[in-house]
């Protein structure tokens, strides 16, 4: 075995390390101190990362012969491909060089120089005995199936679709509902330029529905994914739509003939009605209907099928008998566009909702104001005949409060200026909004509520504390009255109006944490899907291969939405174009001597990598699907585990280091964390 | 012109409301002025500082206006405020904090409730004298203290009724341990402070 | 059923008809109480504003005394039939177990006179909870024998029973519904009552009464535009105020009310064919025997199918309700 030569690199980071610790002494220390250890340089530099840091680097690799190379700087997350590609041009197995974490582990959370100097000290004396114990490795390359899964055929899932099907890719796009469109379809007019929802949505719906590259599964759900980046297996239920896609022409007769009429909670939000056998709108794609079995009362007693009998189409479309159909496609990427469900505003009760007629939620005010809605888009009371004179909107209404929703649901501002747009528009009546702040950030958005000023609006800053029927004095008679401070003077307030909107906040569909489970990836603690960096790479995750777009990654509106899609659009087909994806070779694998068959790590992996082979009794470790975590090395009691490059061997080693400053014998005393 | 207001926030103040309001954080500095408080409170149309006002206030370090203001004393107790609070700060128990500092600095008697330590005071007085409280004595003395027309009305008429109906003795009750009682509240008082 | 019973000051007095009516239902529903030896007052809302660690010690004696009395062997379940009484002690002890400081404070009063108190030791229960909820409303629909068919009753609860909320709240701290399900259970019709939750005015009687008959009146004009015979509640204070001070609110404001507030132990009793004697009746200002004479013995008929709503009309919500 050759000998060691390792090169010691300490960055500044500007004054973010170096501002905490003393760098030049660090570096002085490591070449001196851990000569015996085979450092054979060891240097300071401003910028390590700029690239005549890394030509330092590569410099030193080639004149004094580097065979390992430890960088202390910021967090591996951040540079370690960096530098190991910088050492892969200078000609050394880029996995020989390791990267210490003296800036988040040390000068962003201590504030004692002293302190922190020698804390870096044996980070790096760890990191140094370390590197000695890694091993060379090669990349692992996993070819990409070029098909994609995208799920959810809301804005962003479309947006998606499309941008994949144009490059001429094949993309299965699966929706659970009957048609789609997602949210967006429901609504009537868009901010900040008002222009109708429909006629910017349906084109786009058109395309997806038609394109030669998309296949369209409506009414489906995703029931188990298996595979591994490049290679997924999916398993999707098509349900049932009782009506035969090939010969439907979509009429629509049925539906007319069909004797039951439901309110639809669905897509008319509860304002509204549909029938039994029914489409959610006119343009739907696809126009098929499809049959609301808990209603029909076929399904429920026998009898009925109005709807068959009056079919023109020969054979006859509707099919009583038609099954679940369950289909297994290959992919190798995933997109999942899930969007978000509508914050339930009957979990706030002084707000009257469900109790009191004429308080209203965003979602039904939307499709009240929809031509193609239960109103034809006139605004009413409840009784849908009277217009308000008075009408009190209310933002915030399960967002930014601890009890509900500890975050702002971003749109709910600018969908309110709208609101009270349209209200002023179709009814000319006078309009209230009650705000905390007023959030009107990016393009033209201020612009827009700069207008809604002018049209009229009577603006009062305060949280509503509760809105009610309860009247005090003789103005507020057979009126609802809307409670709070007006801040801004300080005195409490009641107005009574005919009508309430609460502009209801976004929350996470309520079946998040499962469908996360079920693609591998995790949810924070408010229940969106986590990306991989919420800055720098908001539509990846962290598992290889699962991208994420529009609101099921947090609140976001029709703009961010499609950005977004387009983003991992864009992202999965860079994928597909190289044709192969190269593979971090962090790894566990089992020494087949030492497993026991005991199973325990069985269940344990995130990614389900692990399989038994029964025949042998042994645990495997699928390579490709493996992320590295570690939870089965740590479990397995047989210690039959190991990870590559990060070996017991490397970790203890690497503790050795760490363990052998003073700081860790009592000799420094304390040291003082600051709270991130 | 004197001015209150300061550039910075003083942390004697502050720090004091916060550090005399018992039963954990208070969690005070998370105001985010929404004024759901002030909306909510029965009494918010005679205060004359919101609630939500007087935190920003504590927040500027105005302790004098703070402790001066009749809102404290106008609190009822509703609780509305605490529940709806989206930032679950301890509304209700901050009114408490601020009765409390408004009568060791003796500034409740510039506000519009001055006498409302007075009838917290004589409720207190049969508490620690009796173990029990005393709505005979209670009304009586907080009226002729405050409203002697009132008193005698109260007397006359409501008073006579609660008699009457059996709704109100003559003598108040006493508890039977009444010294090991009055030892504990002395050993209270001597601690002093409140958390 | 056994439970401690913390009575409290204002139901040796000025709330006895809640005591009477209390002691009345217990039997029919197995359940004793038995009181704590040698309480002494909760301090209300007015302790706490003068001197906070002696109103905690002061509560704190009453939670030693229970739990050092063993009311009802190992349950420790205190009752408190008034709702400052419930709230200051259900707040001591959870303030004590939740600050360590005050919890050695407050201990260090109580040794004072020989006393101490582990908070968790006693768990504090309005009376209301354990009627609904340990008893339960089937068993109390079982035992009414006169049903209030035909009287309109609005639910007051007041503040202080539902309101800090905490974990173990039994009921939505904004809009309750047990008192009205308890209620419903006797045969009575129940009033959406939109106020049930709001402030009766507290001590402000005492200190601004303009403010207190302003809170007041908001409630009575509410009950009264909601149809109402009577108004039940189940706090000292908010049936003092609302009923003591209905004239007073009549005078200020030029109203004419005339709405009885009985305690719902006492429609309990009534219910259960128990004597209006031993129920306190009679010991309110506004007599309620007018309303009580609208009990009907009969259901009334159902009012005819409703309406169907004409086809205009937009349907109602359908999101489902917090459970
Ligand atoms: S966008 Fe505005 S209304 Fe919506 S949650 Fe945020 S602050 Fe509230
Ligand atoms: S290290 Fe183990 S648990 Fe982690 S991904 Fe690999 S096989 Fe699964
Ligand atoms: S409700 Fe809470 S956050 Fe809002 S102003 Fe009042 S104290 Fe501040
Ligand atoms: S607890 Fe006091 S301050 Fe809060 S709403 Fe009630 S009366 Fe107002």
């Amino acid at each position: 075995m050759t000998e060691e030569r390792i090169g010691v690199y300490v960055c500044h980071c500007g004054t973010n390390i170096a501002g905490t610790v003393d760098v030049e002494e660090v570096s002085k220390w490591a070449g001196e101190k851990l000569k015996k250890d085979g450092v054979v340089v060891s240097r300071d530099y401003k910028f390590m990362c700029s690239s005549l840091g890394q030509e330092l680097i590569q410099a030193d690799i080639k004149e004094k012969s580097l065979n390992r190379v430890v960088v202390a700087a910021c967090s591996p997350h951040l540079h370690e491909k960096t530098f190991r590609t910088a050492c892969q041009k200078a000609d050394m197995n880029p996995y020989l060089c390791e990267m210490v974490s003296i800036r988040e582990q040390v000068s962003w959370v201590h504030t004692d120089k002293r302190v922190a100097t020698e804390k870096a000290k044996a980070l790096i004396s760890g990191g140094v005995l370390r590197v000695a114990k890694d091993e060379p490795l090669e990349a692992i390359h996993v070819p990409i199936n070029p098909a994609t899964l995208i799920v959810g055929a809301g804005i962003a899932g479309i947006q998606a679709a499309l941008e994949i099907a144009d490059s001429g890719f094949p993309v299965y796009l699966v929706e659970r509902d009957s048609s789609i469109g997602g949210h967006m379809a429901q609504f009537d007019k868009t901010f900040p330029t008002l222009d109708c929802a429909a006629c910017i949505l349906t084109p786009k719906m058109v395309d997806a529905g038609d394109h030669p590259n998309i296949t369209l599964l409506t009414l489906s759900e995703i029931e188990q994914v298996d595979g591994y980046v490049g290679n997924f297996t999916v398993t999707i239920r098509k349900g049932a739509r009782y009506v035969k896609e090939d010969v439907c022409t979509g009429c629509g007769i049925c539906i007319e003939k069909c004797p039951i009429k439901v309110i639809d909670t669905n897509f008319e939000a509860g304002l509204g009605y549909r029938k039994a056998i029914y489409r959610n709108f006119p343009q739907a794609i696809p126009k098929y209907p499809a049959i609301d079995t808990e209603h029909c009362t076929y399904f429920l007693h026998g009898k009925c099928k109005a709807c068959q009998l009056f079919c023109p189409t020969q054979p006859n479309s509707i099919d009583f008998e038609q099954q679940d159909e369950v289909i297994r496609i290959e992919v190798g990427n995933i997109i999942l566009a899930t969007g978000y469900d509508l914050f339930n505003s009957r979990r706030i009760p002084q707000y009257g909702y469900g109790r009191l007629a004429n308080v209203f939620t965003s979602l039904e005010f939307e499709r009240m104001c929809n031509a193609a809605g239960p109103t034809e888009g006139r605004v009413f009371l409840r009784d849908g005949i009277t217009q308000p004179k008075t009408v009190g909107i209310i933002h915030c209404v399960g967002s930014r409060d601890k009890h509900y929703n500890n975050y702002c649901s971003v749109i709910c501002c600018m969908q309110s200026l709208k609101f009270a747009h349209l209200v002023k528009e179709r009814t000319g009546a006078e309009v209230y909004e009650f705000y905390i702040d007023m959030r009107t950030a990016f393009k033209d958005y201020d612009e827009f509520y700069q207008r809604v000023l002018q049209e009229g609006v009577n603006f009062i800053r305060g949280r509503v504390a509760e809105a009610t029927d309860a009247a005090r004095l003789p103005g507020e008679e057979g009126k609802l009255i809307i409670q709070a401070e007006d801040t801004l003077i300080g005195k409490q307030r009641r107005i009574p109006v005919d009508m309430v909107i609460l502009s209801a906040g976004l929350e996470p569909r309520a079946d998040s944490e499962e469908v996360a489970k079920k693609f591998g990836i995790s949810c924070s603690s408010n229940g969106f899907f986590i990306e991989k960096h919420p800055k720098l790479d908001p539509i990846s995750t962290l598992t290889e291969g699962i991208f994420i777009a529009g609101a099921c990654q947090g609140p976001k509106d029709i703009p961010a939405s499609v950005t977004q899609g387009a983003a991992a659009a864009a992202r999965v087909l860079g994928r597909i174009q190289s044709k192969e994806l190269a593979l971090e070779p962090i790894r566990a694998s089992v020494i087949e001597e030492r497993c026991s068959g005991c199973r325990i790590c069985n269940d344990l992996c995130p990614f389900n990598a692990i399989t038994f082979n029964e025949e042998l009794n042994v645990t495997n470790i699928n390579q490709a699907l493996c992320q590295g975590c570690g939870t089965c090395v740590a479990a397995c009691p047989s210690g039959a585990i190991s990870g590559t490059q990060f070996s017991d061997e490397q970790i203890l080693a690497q503790l050795d280091g760490i363990l052998s400053l003073p700081i860790n014998s009592g000799k420094v005393k304390t040291l003082e964390s600051v709270p991130a | 012109m004197e001015t209150n207001l300061q550039t910075s926030r003083t942390p004697t103040f502050y720090d004091e409301v916060i550090r005399d309001t018992p039963g954990g954080d208070p969690n005070l500095e998370m105001c985010i002025q929404c004024g759901t408080c002030g909306g909510s409170c029965p009494s918010g149309a005679d205060m004359d500082h919101t609630p939500r006002n007087l935190f920003a206030m504590i927040n500027a370090g105005m302790k004098e206006d703070v402790l001066r203001s009749n809102s404290p004393w106008y609190c009822v107790s509703c609780y509305y405020c605490m529940v709806r609070c989206p930032q679950e700060i301890h509304i209700t128990d901050i009114m408490y904090t601020l009765k409390r500092m408004a009568i060791k600095e003796g500034l409740y008697r510039e506000s519009s409730a001055s006498e409302a330590p007075g009838f917290s005071e004589t409720f207190i007085h049969y508490v620690e004298n009796y173990g029990r409280s005393f709505e005979l004595g209670l009304a009586t003395w907080h009226h002729l203290r405050y409203h002697p027309i009132n008193a005698i009305r109260m007397a006359s008429t409501m008073g006579l009724e609660l008699l009457r109906k059996g709704r109100m003795d003559l003598t108040p009750t006493r508890i039977k341990n009444m010294p090991q009682l009055k030892k504990i509240l002395k050993k209270a008082k001597a601690i002093g402070g409140t958390t | 059923m056994k439970y401690g019973y913390y009575p409290g000051c204002s139901l040796e007095r000025n709330a006895i008809a809640y005591q009477q009516s209390t002691m009345a239902i217990a039997k029919p529903l197995g359940i004793e109480f038995i009181e704590v030896e040698d309480w002494n007052c909760c301090g209300a809302t007015e302790y706490f504003a003068i001197d906070a660690l002696a109103a905690y010690a002061l509560v704190g004696r009453n939670l030693a005394l229970a739990s050092q009395q063993k009311l009802n062997g190992d349950r420790n379940q205190l009752v408190a039939p008034c709702s400052a009484c419930f709230l200051n002690l259900y707040k001591t002890d959870h303030y004590m177990a939740e600050d360590n400081k005050l919890n050695a404070n407050v201990n260090e009063a109580l040794a004072a006179g020989g006393l101490h108190y582990d908070p968790g030791t006693v768990k504090v229960r309005h009376l209301l909870d354990i009627i609904v909820n340990d008893i339960g409303y089937e068993a109390i629909a079982e035992r009414v024998t006169k049903p209030l068919f035909n009287l309109r009753v609005a639910p007051y609860y007041g503040c202080m029973i539902v309101r800090p909320a905490s974990i173990e709240s039994f009921d939505n701290p904004e809009y309750p519904t047990s008192l009205d399900k308890l209620t419903h259970s006797l045969g009575a019709e129940v009033v959406d009552f939109p106020l049930k939750a709001h402030c009766c005015g507290g001590h402000m009687t005492q200190i601004s009464e303009n403010t207190a008959l302003e809170l007041i009146r908001r409630l009575l004009k509410n009950a009264a535009d909601y149809d109402a015979d009577m108004i039940v509640t189940l706090c000292p204070m908010c049936q003092l105020n609302l009923d003591a001070y209905q004239e007073n609110v009549n005078k200020h404001f030029g109203t004419n009310f005339h709405i009885p507030v009985l305690y719902f132990t006492q429609l309990m009793g009534l219910a259960f064919g128990l004597s209006a004697n031993n129920l306190g009746l009679g010991k309110e200002f506004i007599n309620a025997k007018p309303a009580l004479d609208k009990i009907s013995s009969e259901p009334l008929k159902k009012q005819r199918r409703k309406k169907r709503p004409p086809k205009e009309t937009l349907p109602m919500p359908t999101m489902p309700e917090e459970s």
